[in-house]
């Protein structure tokens, strides 16, 4: 079959550092096409350059048989190539029509916007993918999942023949993400060609058709996805075998640290109450919307509460503010890493102390040496790929930008630590990593609380699990006790 | 795993270069070339521009806003402004030669004006901290309101008369410098350690980064808000100080569109407008870069007129410059 998409030699560096070494990369129309490696191999990378976003040093792109030279992401859209990136580029300021059509919104004669049209189209291509969110609606207000909709619906409003998708399914529900495949599949039936980027390595046997792995820069190997599977894949990204996906739990959790009791928010949380033990892993459970997020932000004080008690270590704490909380000893991995996470024009030494100064301070003043050591500890512990603790946030790779977030608060040496998401984004052997590493904790005493969207993950890691539903409280099971299926039902509003 | 290794392995290969690319040195570097090429051009223009005493007295015209400008660098970090330091350099000038009048002594009424001077920057931050007003519009509302009290205390003339020993700080010398040029050294080495060495220095150019992540980081935002224009409103008063022991009078409209060569002096030193990035160093840079434009534009007596459009023409060339490196990048 002719090919779509030809990327021949790609070289592209970054002071000094090789991002891409004679990367060799194609799609056929009208498939479903994986590009997966570990973080920081290049994935991004190669789909920027093919979207104008960077330049490339050396190489060739043909599309469509054509020669193609690119210079500004309008180039490759009109094209026919978009591009959702993995970090979004939603206005929040903006509403769902008015940043899909940014830019091309429908006229009226007048010159003036054609509102009523506008709204009709967005609300065409939202019915495409089934999402049930209002066109008028400010991004500011919806979902990570539903803006990762919003993302996608603008990369039809463009027609496009090729469409990347850089790790759509991160953050999305496995309900959502059904919808999602549904979409791909349609896409795919009408010719559209996909390039679908994802740490998560069943997705690809349901979705798709060939597969590449990039390695370090490099160009590893391309399959048919029926030749191959999970522990191939995963030795062709890490370069050796990986054995566990979760390693065992061997803390036996001790006395209650904190008790919830009442916790409610006037429309978001309903009377919830729950208690965290000792070098405990429970993990929160439930669809986007369900008030995860939610119930974490009032316990750690980042949002307000309107009633609700909250004891720990036997004595009721009053928590107003993230300060109080990181007072306590109780710290927040937000969901968000780049609106809420990182300060991404500030240096990855930076962003991993900003919220623990106090501990390298010495008569008022940072002291060089000792930041320089604790950062250098984690970039170590965590594998966080960065050619030098200077190097602005914004620069790292998706996956390592995740892992400077979580350097950060392992930093703060919280006694509670929560982790709204705390492997999005990471691959499959920094994850078993940081799972090792969750363990570590709580064997050192601490609490971990950990909001995860992916089930096995959840089972695979957890001591206990609630689940919630419309900020209620509907399912808890204990390790052992513990299903896709329960959970799935509690989820979905089954009290059991 | 195979990162661990890179890391070390990346850092000796790239480590250097990206510390040159990849930091925030880079616009002081282009303001830095960009004063040297000024200098030279001066140098060769007017034959008194490198005069020592010509220097000299160059620093000693910096000084003033220099000082103010080393406050306003905290305030645009944060991603704010402060349009009232020309403002509250004139209130703190007028009541500090008001009280002495009064027969206060001198002491007591520097350090009185001061605290009025201080209440202004304290007003700012408050507003700023705990309303969504923007900051231009508060710090607006406050220039003039600064300006007022200042004509009212005075009832609009200066209040002159001042007896020597206050004439000293502005007018005195220690060896071959102004006494206000060590002030201004001595201020610019605080600020740059507590720029670079503090937690409060982290968290303003963090919070000029992302407010959001600075406030789950617990850091209290609202108190890092008000530090900063109290800090901004503590070196206008600084000057405003040095300016009416140098005029030997407190004149209610001294410092009368200071913010906007203050404001120039931080851009041009390659701070961004937008908050998050910028260094001290730059500012330094920035602040000599207007006072010798100033300067030399007189040397070689270009009409002031003329002068503005040329200052205006270099505020933009220098952002334009640093706007077109970081697109290349
Ligand atoms: N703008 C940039 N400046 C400097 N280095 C960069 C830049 N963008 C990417 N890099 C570097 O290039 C390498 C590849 O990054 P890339 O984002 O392509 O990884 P990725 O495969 O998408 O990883 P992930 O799975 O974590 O998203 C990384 O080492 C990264 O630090
Ligand atoms: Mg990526």
């Amino acid at each position: 079959m002719e090919n779509i998409l030809e990327m021949k030699n790609i070289n592209k560096q970054f002071y000094g550092v090789q991002a891409l070494k004679n990367v060799n990369f194609s799609v056929r129309p009208g498939e479903v096409h994986v590009l997966v490696g570990e973080n920081g191999a290049g994935k991004s990378t190669l789909m920027k350059i093919l979207s104008g976003a960077y330049q490339m040093d050396s190489g060739e792109i043909y599309f469509a048989g054509e020669k193609l030279d690119i210079k500004t992401p309008l180039d490759a859209q009109e094209r026919g190539i978009s591009i959702i990136y993995q970090e979004f580029n939603l206005i929040p300021g903006l509403s769902v029509a008015e940043n899909i059509y940014l830019g091309r919104e429908p006229l009226k004669k007048s010159g003036l916007i054609d509102w009523d049209l506008l709204y009709k189209n967005t609300r065409e291509l939202l019915d495409r993918l089934q999402a049930d969110i209002d066109p008028r609606t400010l991004v500011s207000q919806l979902s990570v999942a539903e803006q990762q909709f919003v993302e996608i619906s603008k990369a039809l409003s463009f027609d496009s023949k090729l469409i990347v998708m850089d790790e759509p399914s991160a953050t999305l529900t496995p309900k959502e993400l059904e919808r999602l495949f549904a979409v791909i599949r349609d896409l795919k039936s009408q010719g559209i060609a996909i390039i679908y980027i994802s740490h998560h390595l069943d997705e690809l046997f349901e979705i798709g058709d060939r597969l590449t792995v990039l390695r370090d820069g490099e160009w590893i190997t391309t399959d048919n996805i029926e030749d191959v599977d999970k522990n191939y894949i995963i030795k062709m990204m890490v370069g050796r075998e990986l054995t566990n996906s979760y390693p065992p739990r061997e803390v036996t959790p001790g006395e209650v640290v904190l008790e919830v009791k009442n916790l409610t928010r006037e429309g978001v949380l309903d009377n919830i109450s729950f208690s965290l033990r000792q070098g405990e892993i429970l993990a929160i459970a439930g669809l986007v919307g369900s008030g995860r997020t939610e119930l974490v932000r009032a316990l750690y004080g980042a949002d307000p509460k309107d009633s609700g008690e909250v004891i720990f270590k036997g004595k009721p704490i009053q928590i107003d503010s993230p300060k109080d909380s990181i007072n306590h000893g109780i710290g927040l991995l937000p969901e968000d890493r780049k609106q809420q996470g990182l300060v991404l024009g500030q240096s990855v030494r930076n962003n991993i102390t900003l919220a623990s100064l106090d501990k390298l301070i010495d008569r008022m003043l940072i002291r060089d040496n000792k930041e320089k050591e604790a950062v250098h500890k984690y970039i170590k512990d965590l594998g966080i790929k960065t050619p030098s603790e200077d190097i602005l946030a914004m620069n790292l790779s998706g996956g390592n930008q995740q892992k400077v977030v979580l350097a950060k608060w392992l930093f703060t040496d919280s006694e509670i630590l929560i982790f709204d998401e705390p492997t999005r984004g990471i691959d499959v052997g920094a994850k078993y990593e940081i799972y090792v590493l969750m363990n570590e904790l709580t064997k050192q005493g601490k609490s971990i609380i950990m909001i995860s969207s992916e089930l096995p993950e959840v089972i695979g890691i957890s001591d206990r699990v609630l689940v919630l539903h419309k900020g209620r409280i509907t399912g808890e099971y204990h390790r052992g006790d513990l299903s896709q299926e329960k959970i799935m039902k509690s989820a979905a509003g089954e009290v059991n | 795993m195979d990162a661990k290794a890179n890391v070390a392995e990346l850092r000796n290969s790239g480590g250097f270069l990206y510390r040159i690319n990849n930091s925030y040195y880079k616009p002081e570097i282009y303001a830095g070339i960009g004063l040297v090429l000024l200098s030279i051009i001066l140098s060769f223009a007017s034959p008194y521009f490198l005069e020592s005493r010509n220097l000299i007295n160059l620093a000693r015209q910096i000084s003033l806003y220099a000082i103010i400008a080393s406050g306003m660098t905290f305030v645009i970090l944060t991603g704010g402004i402060d349009l009232s330091v020309g403002s509250i350099v004139a209130v703190t000038g007028t009541f500090i030669a008001g009280f002495i009048k009064s027969g206060m002594p001198i002491l007591v009424a520097v350090i009185l004006g001061f605290g009025i001077g201080l209440l202004f920057g304290l007003f700012n931050g408050f507003i700023i901290a705990n309303t969504r007003i923007p900051a231009i519009i508060v710090t607006l509302a406050s220039m003039s309101m600064g300006r007022g009290t200042a004509l009212l205390y005075s009832n609009g003339y200066p209040i002159s008369g001042l007896p020597n020993s206050f004439k000293v700080l502005g007018r005195g010398y220690l060896g071959p410098f102004p006494i206000a040029v060590y002030i201004m050294v001595v201020i610019f080495i605080l600020t740059y350690i507590v720029l670079n060495k503090t937690k409060f220095g982290r968290h303003v150019y963090a919070l000029g980064g992302n407010e959001e992540t600075v406030r789950l980081s617990g850091i209290n935002v609202r108190a890092l808000k008000m530090k900063v224009y109290v800090i901004s409103g503590l070196m206008s008063a600084i000057s405003g100080l040095i300016l009416a022991s140098r005029l030997g009078s407190g004149q209610p409209l001294s410092g009368d569109g200071w913010e906007l060569d203050v404001i120039a002096a931080v851009v041009v030193g390659g701070t961004d407008i937008a908050g998050g990035r910028g260094t001290i160093i730059g500012t330094i840079i920035g602040a000599f870069i207007i006072g010798v434009l100033n300067n030399g534009l007189n040397l070689l007596n270009v009409s002031p007129y003329l002068q503005l459009v040329v200052k205006g023409l270099v505020i933009i060339g220098a952002v334009f410059v640093r706007a077109g490196v970081n697109k290349a990048k």
